[in-house]
């Protein structure tokens, strides 16, 4: 590999290793979201559970 | 970006600056995408002053953080070929380059800015004034080269048009295309992270 042909290189692979990182990080915060979810809906069903047993009992 | 890479490596002439001038074909381009989101975070900053689009303030703050990407990836990029062709990293002396880091470091202290200061409308508001400032640099930045009688910069088009050949030009502006549509397409994927990210927080709020 000619030394001009390793600066193209470098550049297309700096700029793929970047773009690469951020999409990384975005794909992480995106799974992060997703678990909040999860426990969000979880959360909700148990407000919801107390209020349906105090329905039955009354 | 297929279609771009594609072009560049197997269809666009070399020219006198040999294979070295295929980082012009991803380093323009990425300049060009850097100053484009410069400009959305600007107009967004405007929308938000101007017609107090509640939306706009997270518009321009992604729009900002996404031309700061592209603008590292300017500089590097724009560093590695100044090495070969150069010899040197970077050139002081360069209006263009000079300018270009200017700008860069506005935007990165858009940041400290917005983060020194409590969620609310006075950030928001302090936001959108620093990025409507900065705005006024692109121009200076792109104009640089012109109003320099000095330069060492490759000058890519000139008031005759571009200087090269079609099929380059073709393979430039199909370059400038997919980075922009890359930006874009990044752009609303961020914005739709953080959107959720807040009605989450909302609803967490409300649930607790």
């Amino acid at each position: 590999m000619s030394t001009e042909e390793k600066y193209v290189a470098a550049v297309y692979l700096v700029v793929f290793l970047v773009l690469l990182a951020y999409v990384f990080i975005i794909a992480l915060k995106l799974q992060r979201l997703e678990r909040e979810l999860a426990e969000l809906a979880e959360l909700a069903v148990k407000q919801r559970e107390p209020d349906r047993k105090a329905v039955a009992v009354g | 970006m297929g279609a771009a890479l594609a072009l560049i490596f197997f269809y666009a002439p070399l020219d006198e600056d040999g294979l070295n001038q295929k980082i012009f074909y991803i380093h323009v381009p990425i300049a060009i995408t850097a100053y484009a989101c410069f400009g959305w975070g600007g107009w967004k900053a405007l929308r938000h002053l101007w017609k107090r689009d509640e939306r706009a303030d997270l518009e321009s703050y992604v729009a900002i953080h996404l031309g700061v990407i592209f603008g590292v990836l300017t500089l590097v990029t724009g560093s590695i070929w100044a090495r070969y062709r150069w010899g040197h990293w970077w050139v002081w002396s360069e209006d263009q380059l000079v300018l270009f880091l200017v700008l860069f470091l506005f935007y990165c202290a858009y940041f400290m800015l917005r983060y020194s200061l409590a969620p609310g409308p006075q950030r928001e508001n302090l936001s959108a004034v620093y990025a409507l400032f900065g705005v006024v640099l692109i121009p200076v930045s792109v104009l640089a080269i012109r109003l320099s009688e000095r330069f060492i910069h490759p000058v890519a088009f000139d008031r005759g048009g571009p200087n090269m050949a079609g099929s380059q030009f073709l393979t430039f502006c199909v370059a400038v295309a997919a980075l922009l549509a890359l930006a874009a397409m990044l752009y609303h994927l961020e914005l739709a992270g953080k959107r959720l990210d807040e009605r989450l927080r909302e609803l967490r709020e409300a649930l607790q």
